[in-house]
């Protein structure tokens, strides 16, 4: 009796002491997770709090995924990242060496617990009668997309594209690159991040096709009315795979190591999938990519690692500094 | 022809072209500042006073609005002291490299805010200059609040000296030279003859200096690291707003800045006045 009093005692003392103690974490995100974080952080804050008795608040940096990338690399103390690319987070393992190389292989499914494509936003009745891939590089189609130097969704965007442009020329890089020449040539501005080129689209009432990550594109109709823009889906695209991972030295430095990891791991739980899901990112888990099948319209998906030789490869031709994208863009 | 008539015809141009200019700066005021001013309180106030007093008093707004006062609290009597010390320092005394400290003060003028941001990443950043130090001593400069101190108190610099330097240069230091012959110490001079004759001066120095302190963007932009509710600025949360499809929300925060603008543009005129005053 004594010692049950004792260990509830105990207990209380330590909750008091220890478990009022709100924890605080940092994810440094790219640009169009805003809405999905913020319902997952009430979602996992509620979660951890039955579970330890603990309050957790979660604070949001959003922005072009490169420039976050850098931000942290520069100091941002973030104790997760959320970035649109595994090249952004490689980036913080090599330079910062905050994290460690093999990072990717710490959670499931390459550490992307939902992953999602790009599509075309296009105005309603789709007036330039834009359908596929081929259309998009048509004359007098001006394209909206965000700059590939410090977006994750213009680099998935290029990268869909320059598959596209393999595929249907029996593999030939230079058909391909011929391509996205096209392509690049119908683009009349480059914004710095997703979300500032859907503004420009949809906002600002500029260009006739808006290149779009899946998720952005719903958010977008759900937010200015279906009545004014239509999303279309071409016959392929490529499968982005947005990553996230623990940033082991700033976590372990805040002491929120264990919260954290919890945090990245309710990402793949039935209600984190849900969340994403609701919020158009497509799940991982079965039982949820089956609930929500309907909101997700099946086409062919190629990947990074098939097409293009993985992230490291990808970026080292195409987006680094003279690479492959500053040719035709600078030669624009 | 006559010097008289040339003179006439140098003086009054033709009707139409007067009155062209008038109505063409007319126009252009119109259309550059009278206009967008009125498009940022119509859209804040698109949805009701309800909408507009929610927005601004919203958790994240408060906590920009906030930091933002702290900043301008710390920046603008940082930048008094600063600017009393330079100007002091130039209009006094002659000595070499005078000239270079006066061009110094003008740096944060030419520089574009984006550079002045980087440079504080390529100082105190985690992989700059002072970044493994600061690391391994646990400070926090960048992406913190006194990273934006920073940033603030540079862009802002030049506002207070630059207006007190040439009140002072033509006011001259005979008055002062005067006090100290009948015996007062360096701080009764400071206090009883320079600061009333640079008073009007210094208020405007002052007034500029906030204005731009609530309002900077681009440095503060780079420094940030826009954590919203811990180091977002008003004019960043106006944007965060605006990137999350919050036009409303996002126009009534940038009506609060416009008001400071009006405030600004409102006292400077008063202050102009009264400087003009005190140099006669």
């Amino acid at each position: 009796m004594r010692l049950t009093v004792s260990v509830i005692l105990a207990a209380a003392f330590s909750s008091v002491l220890f478990g009022a103690t709100p924890v605080k974490l940092l994810n440094v995100s790219y640009d169009p997770t805003r809405e999905l974080y913020q319902d997952f952080n009430a979602a996992f804050a509620k979660y951890w709090k039955a579970k330890t008795g603990v309050d957790v608040t979660v604070n949001q940096s959003h922005g072009g995924s490169g420039a976050q990338s850098r931000s942290v690399i520069d100091g941002l103390q973030a104790d997760v990242v959320t970035l649109g690319l595994a090249y952004d987070i490689d980036a913080i393992a090599e330079k910062a060496k905050i994290l460690p190389a093999n990072w990717q292989t710490r959670l499931p499914n390459n550490s992307t617990p939902y992953t999602s494509t790009i599509v075309f936003l296009v105005r309603k009745g789709n007036p330039k009668h834009i359908k596929e891939w081929a259309d998009v590089v048509r004359d007098g189609v001006a394209v909206i997309t965000p700059n590939p130097k410090t977006s994750g969704g213009a680099r998935w965007s290029y990268l869909a594209a320059w598959g596209f442009g393999l595929r249907h020329n029996n593999n030939d890089d230079a058909k391909a690159r011929a391509f996205v020449t096209k392509l690049y040539k119908n683009v009349p501005m480059l914004d710095s991040g997703a979300r500032g080129s859907t503004t420009t689209f949809a906002q600002r009432g500029i260009g006739d096709v808006l290149l779009s990550w899946e998720n952005e594109a719903h958010l977008a109709l759900k937010e200015f009315g279906a009545d004014k823009f239509e999303i279309v889906y071409p016959s392929e695209s490529i499968l982005a795979e947005p990553p996230v991972a623990l940033v082991d030295k700033i976590a372990a430095k805040h002491g929120t190591t264990e919260v954290a990891k919890a945090y990245l791991n309710y990402l793949y739980s039935d209600e984190g999938q849900e969340i994403a899901a609701r919020n158009f990112y497509r799940p991982r888990n079965e039982k949820m990519a089956a609930k929500y099948a309907g909101q997700f319209p099946k086409l062919t998906l190629f990947n990074i690692d098939q097409t293009f030789g993985g992230w490291q490869k990808a970026q080292a031709k195409h987006f680094a500094d003279g690479g492959v994208f500053d040719q035709i863009y600078g030669a624009k | 022809m006559s010097a008289t008539s040339r003179r006439r015809i140098l003086r009054t141009e033709p009707t139409w072209l007067r009155r062209g200019l008038i109505g063409l700066a007319l126009l252009l005021t119109f259309l550059f500042i009278v206009l967008p001013l009125a498009a940022v309180f119509i859209q804040a106030f698109d949805k009701g006073w309800a909408v507009w007093q929610a927005a601004v008093t919203e958790e994240n707004a408060r906590s920009a609005i906030l930091l933002s006062l702290l900043v301008t609290g710390i920046t603008v009597p940082l930048n008094v002291v600063f600017g009393l010390a330079a100007a002091w320092t130039i209009a006094r005394f002659q000595f070499k490299g005078r000239n270079v400290l006066l061009t110094l003060i003008d740096i944060p003028f030419g520089v574009s805010p984006v550079v002045s941001g980087l440079i504080f990443v390529l100082v105190f950043g985690a992989q700059g200059w002072l970044g493994p130090w600061l690391g391994d001593h646990d400070i926090q400069i960048i992406f913190a609040v006194p990273g934006i101190v920073l940033a603030t108190v540079f862009v802002t610099f030049p506002f207070v000296a630059r207006e007190l330097i040439p009140l002072m240069q033509s006011q001259g230091s005979d008055e002062e030279e005067a006090a100290i012959v009948l015996g007062a110490t360096a701080w009764q001079m400071f206090r009883r003859v320079t600061l009333p004759n640079i008073k009007w001066g210094l208020l405007y120095g002052v007034v500029l200096c906030t204005a731009r302190s609530l309002g900077e963007f681009g440095a503060v932009s780079v420094v940030s690291g826009h954590i919203r509710g811990l180091t977002n600025t008003i004019p960043l949360h106006v944007e965060i707003l605006y990137n999350e499809y919050n036009y409303t929300a996002a126009f009534a925060v940038a009506s609060l800045l416009s008001v400071v603008a009006v405030v600004t543009l409102l006292l400077k005129k008063v202050l102009e006045w009264k400087t003009r005053e005190a140099r006669v």
